[in-house]
């Protein structure tokens, strides 16, 4: 009740920004009379040229707080604003929110469809949203963008099914359509997860330099904590549910505050401590 | 084959990388042959069915001065029924009738299916119990009898009326199998990224969803024919066909009131039993093609049967080979 008294004054203060406001989401469990908390009383802003990367396990509450800012879940209760406003629910207001904000997807070989060419794909939301420069054509867009995240022959690669091409390309591809709309806010849900190590930082670098470009608000969803640091001037570490630990990237990184933080860094890989799990392993033997 | 009698049995691999060539070549054969047959059969039927009309040499309806129950011969290919009708103008007319009737109940069947099935499956909640509902209620009704009342309710039935009568009848189960696909493709992530693009839901489900669905579609399509066909003949068998015109189960109806099998006059009921029976498996063979081609493991299938009974075959042989040397060294150890 208290957020709703809130709201009035705080309309003002959030121009340009993408704000998360004590949203909780519960799930009815089947055959269960209970419910599952997946997002207790969540809440950050988002903004223009700012990161934050939110870490945590399997199952929590990550992914479900990424639907429920594209608006493909709705909060059990609490709020979420674009500019200071709630985000309208449905018909052409909602639309153009969804110019604003747009996802790049964990499985490049999931988010694209594999009956439609990738001019396909980038040329619908640029339709949708009229997302073209002043004498330009949606072709010319779509070689922009294209050539915006280093896929040419840009003609040749328009003309490709998904199928033809490798996962890096594939991901380089959901990044260009979540950009054709022209968008501000970027939801990237473990971007890199799919992807072959070698191509993970080239896929990343693309991401860092977008975003400076277009001073993209950008929500980075992750387990991976060594990435989240390179990438993103906050974290944000979710533990089922609950935001356990958040701060300045290093801060988190370096001071760790909460047991479940200390028990990610501590699963992290570390050359360091090369072979030591196997030794351990074989000592247990 | 030759070369393997000559030669000295090799080391495994030389033998084995060729068995797995063949059966690979015989993969291919085998699809191209269900699919060639299919299409070859079909191809005729439909040929028939346009030209036989043009070729034949009398009007399926007059009788004119024509010999009763006259075997085939030079003038009438097929012979001619009890009042003198030729055979062969009767099957070519028919075969117009009985492919388009299950041309067009296909086709209502599938678009059924699809906007009970896929929307069901797409939407979800409340529609999606309301159209499953539906769709129970009709698989559950059994689809002749329930064919059967309409046309006797329906006075002066056009081949039309059949043919709407036994799509709306034939759809149920393809649309059971389109919705738990749409729900399973609705949770692909190319679904939820076009709906975060803006797209709205009738643009979803035609453009996203469908084109996925398209090879189903045809198999689906390719048994609502067939369904068709051999329910328009079920039902002119019985009477209930489209009345005043001449399809494949109109002329064995009259063969049966005609006392046709009683006659000997086999001309007359095996060329449209035949015909019935031919597209029915042209139909069901280009699905089968289908089917594979969707399903890779329908493919192998046969291929891990024969490869099964072949291991099994050695491992008797093995065994057989194992007794046979203990007996023998048994008998040498009594005669030692």
């Amino acid at each position: 009740m208290a957020t709703l008294n809130e709201q009035g004054t705080k309309a003002n203060s959030g121009e340009g920004t993408l704000e998360f406001r004590n949203v909780v989401k519960e799930y009815r469990v089947r055959g269960a009379h209970k419910k599952l908390r997946a997002v207790n009383d969540v809440s950050f802003t988002l903004e223009p040229g700012k990161t934050i990367a939110l870490v945590g396990e399997s199952g929590s509450g990550k992914s479900t707080i990424a639907k429920t800012i594209l608006q493909l879940e709705r909060p059990t209760s609490g709020d979420v604003l674009i500019d200071g406003k709630s985000v309208p629910r449905r018909g052409r207001a909602l639309k153009r929110y969804r110019k604003d904000v747009q996802m790049v997807f964990q499985d490049p070989f999931a988010s694209l469809n594999p009956f439609h060419s990738i001019g396909h794909h980038l040329e619908r939301p640029i339709r949708l949203h009229k997302a073209v420069g002043a004498d330009q054509t949606v072709d010319e867009r779509i070689a922009e963008l294209l050539t915006r995240v280093n896929l040419e022959p840009v003609e040749e690669i328009a003309g490709r099914r998904p199928h033809e091409l490798s996962g890096g390309q594939r991901q380089r591809v959901a990044i260009a359509r979540a950009l054709a709309p022209g968008s501000r806010f970027l939801i990237a849900d473990e971007p890199v997860s799919m992807l072959d190590v070698s191509i993970r930082l080239g896929v990343l670098n693309l991401l860092a330099r977008l975003q400076r470009e277009e001073n993209l608000g950008v929500l980075y969803i992750t387990h991976d904590l060594a990435t989240a640091r390179h990438f993103s001037d906050e974290i944000m570490v979710m533990y089922r549910g609950d935001v356990v630990e958040r701060g300045p990237s290093d801060e988190v990184i370096l001071n760790p505050q909460h047991d479940y933080t200390k028990r990610l860094l501590a699963a992290a890989p570390d050359p360091d401590r090369l072979g030591q799990m196997r030794d351990e392993v074989r000592r247990a033997l | 084959m030759p070369d393997l009698l000559t030669h000295a049995p090799d080391p495994v691999d030389p033998g084995e990388a060729a068995d797995a060539r063949e059966d690979e070549r015989h993969i291919k054969r085998h699809v191209n042959g269900k699919f060639l047959i299919g299409a070859a059969v079909l191809t005729f039927m439909i040929l028939f069915a346009i030209f036989g009309p043009m070729i034949a040499q009398f009007d399926p309806r007059i009788s004119g001065d024509n010999p009763v129950l006259a075997p085939p011969d030079s003038t009438y290919w097929m012979g001619t029924t009890s009042l003198g009708h030729d055979v062969f103008s009767q099957m070519a007319t028919g075969a117009r009738t009985s492919l388009l009737i299950g041309v067009i109940a296909g086709l209502i069947a599938v678009t059924l299916s699809i906007l009970f099935g896929v929307v069901a499956g797409y939407v979800g909640g409340v529609t999606d119990e309301v159209l499953t509902l539906i769709i129970g209620v009709m698989l559950v009704i059994p689809g002749l009898p329930l064919t059967i009342v309409i046309s006797s309710a329906v006075p002066g039935r056009s081949g039309l009326l059949v043919a709407v009568i036994l799509g709306i009848t034939g759809w149920a189960g393809a649309a059971v199998v389109l919705r738990s696909q749409a729900q399973s493709l609705r949770n692909r992530d190319y679904v939820a990224a076009s709906r975060i693009a803006g797209e709205n839901p009738f643009r979803v489900i035609g453009v996203e969803v469908l084109p996925n669905l398209l090879p189903l579609l045809t198999g689906q399509f390719l048994f609502g024919v067939i369904f068709a066909i051999l329910g328009e003949a079920g039902l002119s068998y019985l009477g209930l066909g489209p009345t005043g015109s001449i399809s494949w189960g109109t002329i064995l109806n009259d063969a049966n009131s005609g006392y046709a099998l009683q006659s000997g006059a086999w001309w007359w009921f095996l060329p449209p039993g035949i015909a019935v029976a031919l597209v029915g498996m042209s139909l069901a063979l280009i699905n089968f093609a289908v089917d594979e081609v969707i399903n890779p493991k329908l493919r192998s299938a046969p291929l891990e049967a024969r490869r099964l009974r072949k291991a099994k075959a050695e491992k008797k042989a093995i065994a057989k080979a194992d007794k046979q040397a203990a007996k023998d060294e048994k008998k040498a150890e009594a005669q030692a």
